[in-house]
């Protein structure tokens, strides 16, 4: 599905990515993981081709997604913080979005299920972080991509949509999708991930899976495995 | 790109500076009338505010929808758009609506005035249609330096100083330039430089219609030679006309670059 | 005075008319040609031209007739010389078209000559490419009314002007129409006479060329488009009212040019979009009174010399620049007139502006330094140091000012 081949990217001085090999070409669920400023953000804008990397190559489906644009109906994605246009309308929001993307959707039955109905008259700027977290999953899962990234997902959640949302993964994964996430929160990985992609220092450090990490590092749990990595 | 373009152009139609931005012209339109009923005159007060208020506003308005729509432009970019699409969406929304607030601001109070009754009604359009190249010059100029900015408040900086530059700075140099070198023919120079700044062109497209006869009485021979036959005027408006293409080109090239 | 004798004249005229004989000429008659009908007129005859077209030329006047010519009555002189010299007083020419007077570089061929003549009257004719339509030398009271010329001057060396006046005195240039010839009409040493109600326009260099005559008045005209306006020279006491100065464009152009004029009257005249409205080099004691200014690139522009000079009253509405002065004061006033750049107010309500207005912008200093900058008027920067020295004038004279600002324009 997705072929990265020598990507590298450079902010200025600060070097992100030298030389990153990485394939993803399995159904499930893969989380990248590393510490703060390692890259797992700018490894994802880089897939959705935001970020314009300085050499190397990515590939969707066996095309390169340098300057184009059209695979990208192929993606669904979440971004980190969820900010929007803050005079629309929650309706007009997904409206719009909808207006942009060709497909199906399921927003209505999304919106049950986050219970977003006495929202959707509201400017997004008056929603509270988490409602304006549960639009942000709405308008990611209503369209039905092979390809899901999520950009720190859980940030802001309550409890039960957290647990709303847990049980979305799994249905979207039981329907044989790729979901890329991106997270801190360890027990959530140790759960939901079928794959881990470990970034650091510009590199990947570790792929495989959960359990691969914690053989290696002889660590009982998921969090003492990536602290030991890190010592 | 017309989804983007007519999302922004709704989203600053509903905004309240356009609002603002219309009324400031629909007041000053009615005032000047009311005060002194001479559409002629008051299109020449008005060629003065228009050159360098639709610059600045222009300007203004362009870097603070660039900033303020980059959430937008995020949600966008993840989207199955055309990078060129979303920008060129965006910079054409803005100079559309601030374009519509000028004319229906100025339109107005002139059309209840009398306008379609009086001889001035072309000089009104040409300068609507100047004030309308500026906007579209200003808001391109704009959205390349908030591109190139990445700090807000350097991206503001710089938009007041490049409208500092073209509106004053630009012909003090000029005029200084001019006095210091008297004693060399100079009206070549003249018409070179007012080309390189959209503003003077500007100006000196209308005063060459309203103020001919002082214009021809000295250095202005040339100008009329130049921009007084169908050819000069068609130069002249490829000349703005560049202005417009070439600050768009580089916003193509530059958001095509740029990592968001 | 002079009305009188006029009259008088024509009284006789008239009863010389009454009780004199009728030559007929025409093409098939008994006198195909003026000059035959001339030879055998005798003084007080009148001549009826009827229609066709008759190719003479030089045909001299030298008995006091009156020559009317029917409809389409037209003596083509072929442009071999002039047509009409007339060399006797009282003459009347009247009614005929007048086409082709001949060209020359060392002779002013005119349609019409008089020298040394009075009492003449030449109404109603039209003249067609002449090369002087009326040449009148050291002649007096004559009178040239309703008379149309259409030149077709392109050069100004080659061309002649349409009324021509040298050295004469109580004339009378009424109503006439003159287009495209070198000066429209031309004053050169002839006191004593009046311009009224005449249209000049498209002439190559001047609408009105006026020099070395005193105790003229011209009223009523109206000067368009001509190459540069109107000029009135090393002139005493002129009258001029009520005429029109519009439409006069070009690097060394104006609506009214004075020079070495002294005690002009100058009341109720219009200047309308001239580069120059009224440009003044060498004046003294010209009074300017009720006249309006509008959209002139200057409105009146003070050379040098000019001394005791009163603007009062007058209109001035959206030139470019109002005033241009270089020098002193010189006891030249502005006062009590309307202004449109004015911005001041007036609290007592009186309609005289409280606090005084300075006619003269830097601006137009910097322009008269260095002409090319004038690519820059109305830019903002130009406003800029316009108004500072309206704050603290720095360049222009302190007292060039008008204490008494209008609010609203003399009607």
């Amino acid at each position: 599905m997705i072929k990265i081949r020598k990507l590298q990217k450079k902010f200025g001085h600060l070097t992100v990515f030298d030389d990153v090999d990485l394939t993803i070409d399995r159904h499930g669920m893969f989380t990248i993981l590393g510490p703060n400023g390692s890259g797992k953000t700018t490894l994802i804008k880089s897939i959705l081709g935001m970020v314009i990397p300085d050499g190397g190559s990515i590939q969707m489906n066996d095309n390169n997604i340098a300057g184009g644009w059209s695979y990208r109906n192929e993606i669904s994605y979440m971004p980190q913080v969820a900010r929007f246009p803050q005079n629309l309308r929650v309706v007009e929001l997904i409206d719009m979005i909808k207006n942009f993307r060709q497909g199906a959707t399921n927003d209505a039955a999304l919106i049950s299920t986050f219970g977003l109905q006495p929202f959707l008259d509201k400017k997004m700027g008056n929603l509270s972080g988490g409602t304006a977290q549960k639009v942000n999953i709405v308008l990611t899962f209503m369209f039905d991509s092979p390809l899901i990234i999520l950009d720190e997902p859980t940030t802001g959640l309550d409890p039960v949509a957290l647990l709303q949302f847990k049980k979305l993964i799994v249905e979207e994964k039981n329907k044989g999708k790729t979901i890329l996430i991106s997270t801190h929160i360890m027990s959530f990985v140790e759960e939901m991930a079928d794959g881990i992609v470990f970034l650091l220092d510009g590199n990947i450090y570790f792929e495989g899976t959960v359990e691969q990490i914690k053989d290696q590092t002889g660590q009982e749990n998921l969090e003492s495995a990536i602290a030991s990595i890190l010592q | 790109m017309l989804k983007i373009l007519r999302y922004s152009f709704y989203d600053l139609m509903r905004g309240k500076w356009s609002y603002v931005y219309s009324l400031f012209y629909l007041l000053l339109g009615y005032t000047f009338l009311f005060l002194n009923n001479d559409l002629s005159k008051a299109i020449i007060t008005f060629l003065n505010i228009i050159i360098v208020l639709t610059p600045l506003i222009g300007t203004i308005f362009g870097v603070m929808y660039y900033y303020n729509a980059r959430d937008f432009t995020e949600l966008l970019l993840a989207q199955p758009i055309r990078r060129t699409s979303i920008f060129l969406g965006q910079y054409l929304g803005v100079s559309l609506s601030l374009s519509l607030c000028l004319v229906l601001g100025l339109g107005i109070p002139f059309v209840i005035y009398g306008l379609f009754q009086s001889a001035e009604i072309f000089n009104f359009v040409s300068l609507l249609l100047t004030g309308t190249m500026l906007t579209f010059i200003f808001v391109a100029l704009a959205y390349n330096i908030a591109l190139s900015f990445e700090d807000k408040i350097k991206g503001f900086g710089f938009a007041i100083l490049v409208w500092l530059f073209f509106a004053i700075i630009y012909d003090g140099l000029f005029l200084l330039s001019m006095v210091v070198f008297g004693d060399y023919p100079l009206d070549k120079f003249a018409l070179g430089a007012s080309i390189f700044n959209p503003i003077d062109l500007a100006r000196i497209l209308i005063l060459l219609k309203l103020d001919i006869s002082a214009l021809l009485g000295y250095t202005g021979a040339i100008f009329q030679k130049f921009f007084g036959t169908n050819l000069g005027m068609l130069a002249a408006i490829t000349i703005l006309s560049a202005w417009v293409v070439l600050p768009v080109m580089r916003i193509i090239y530059k958001s095509n670059k740029q990592d968001f | 005075m002079r009305m009188y004798r006029i009259l008088l004249l024509l009284i006789l005229a008239n009863t010389a008319l009454l009780a004199s004989d009728k030559i007929v000429v025409s093409l098939s008659g008994k006198y195909p040609s003026i000059k035959q009908a001339i030879a055998s007129a005798q003084s007080g005859d009148t001549i009826l031209v009827k229609g066709g077209t008759y190719y003479e030329h030089n045909i001299v006047v030298d008995k006091s007739l009156t020559i009317i010519g029917e409809p389409k009555a037209i003596i083509d002189a072929q442009e071999k010389g002039f047509i009409f010299e007339v060399i006797v007083d009282s003459v009347s020419i009247i009614g005929l078209t007048l086409n082709n007077v001949g060209l020359s570089y060392t002779k002013d061929f005119a349609a019409i000559h008089t020298r040394r003549v009075s009492g003449f009257l030449f109404e109603k004719n039209t003249f067609n490419n002449p090369f002087f339509a009326f040449h009148i030398e050291r002649s007096k009271y004559g009178t040239i009314r309703q008379n149309t010329i259409n030149g077709n001057a392109v050069l100004e060396h080659n061309s002649g002007n349409g009324i021509h006046l040298w050295h004469s005195s109580n004339i009378e240039v009424v109503q006439n129409q003159v287009y495209q010839m070198r000066d429209g009409i031309y004053f050169e040493f002839v006191n004593n006479s009046k311009v009224i109600g005449n249209d000049s326009r498209r002439n190559l260099r001047y609408g009105l060329h006026f020099m070395f005559s005193n105790d003229d008045e011209y009223r009523e005209n109206h000067f368009e488009d001509n190459g540069a306006g109107v000029a009135v020279m090393f002139s005493k006491k002129i009258l001029m009212e009520k005429n029109v100065f519009k439409l006069n464009w070009g690097t060394a152009s104006y609506g009214l040019l004075l020079k070495e004029i002294y005690d002009a009257d100058i009341f109720g005249n219009e200047f309308v979009q001239n580069t120059i409205g009224v440009n003044a080099d060498g004046c003294t004691r010209v009074v300017l009174e009720n006249n309006n200014f509008i959209n002139n690139g200057w409105a009146i522009k003070f050379l040098g010399a000019c001394y005791d000079n009163r603007l009062a009253q007058n209109n001035f509405m959206h030139n470019a620049f109002d005033v241009a002065y270089y020098g002193n004061i010189n006891g030249n006033s502005f006062d009590n007139n309307y202004w449109s750049e004015y911005t001041g107010y007036d609290l007592d309500k009186d309609n005289i502006g409280d606090v005084p207005f300075r006619p003269v912008k830097l601006f137009s200093y910097v322009v008269n330094q260095t002409p090319e900058t004038i690519v820059l008027l109305r830019s903002l920067f130009v406003d800029l140091i316009n108004f500072s020295e309206k704050i603290t004038p720095v360049f222009t004279p302190d007292n060039l000012k008008d204490n008494r600002p209008l609010m609203h324009p003399v009607k």
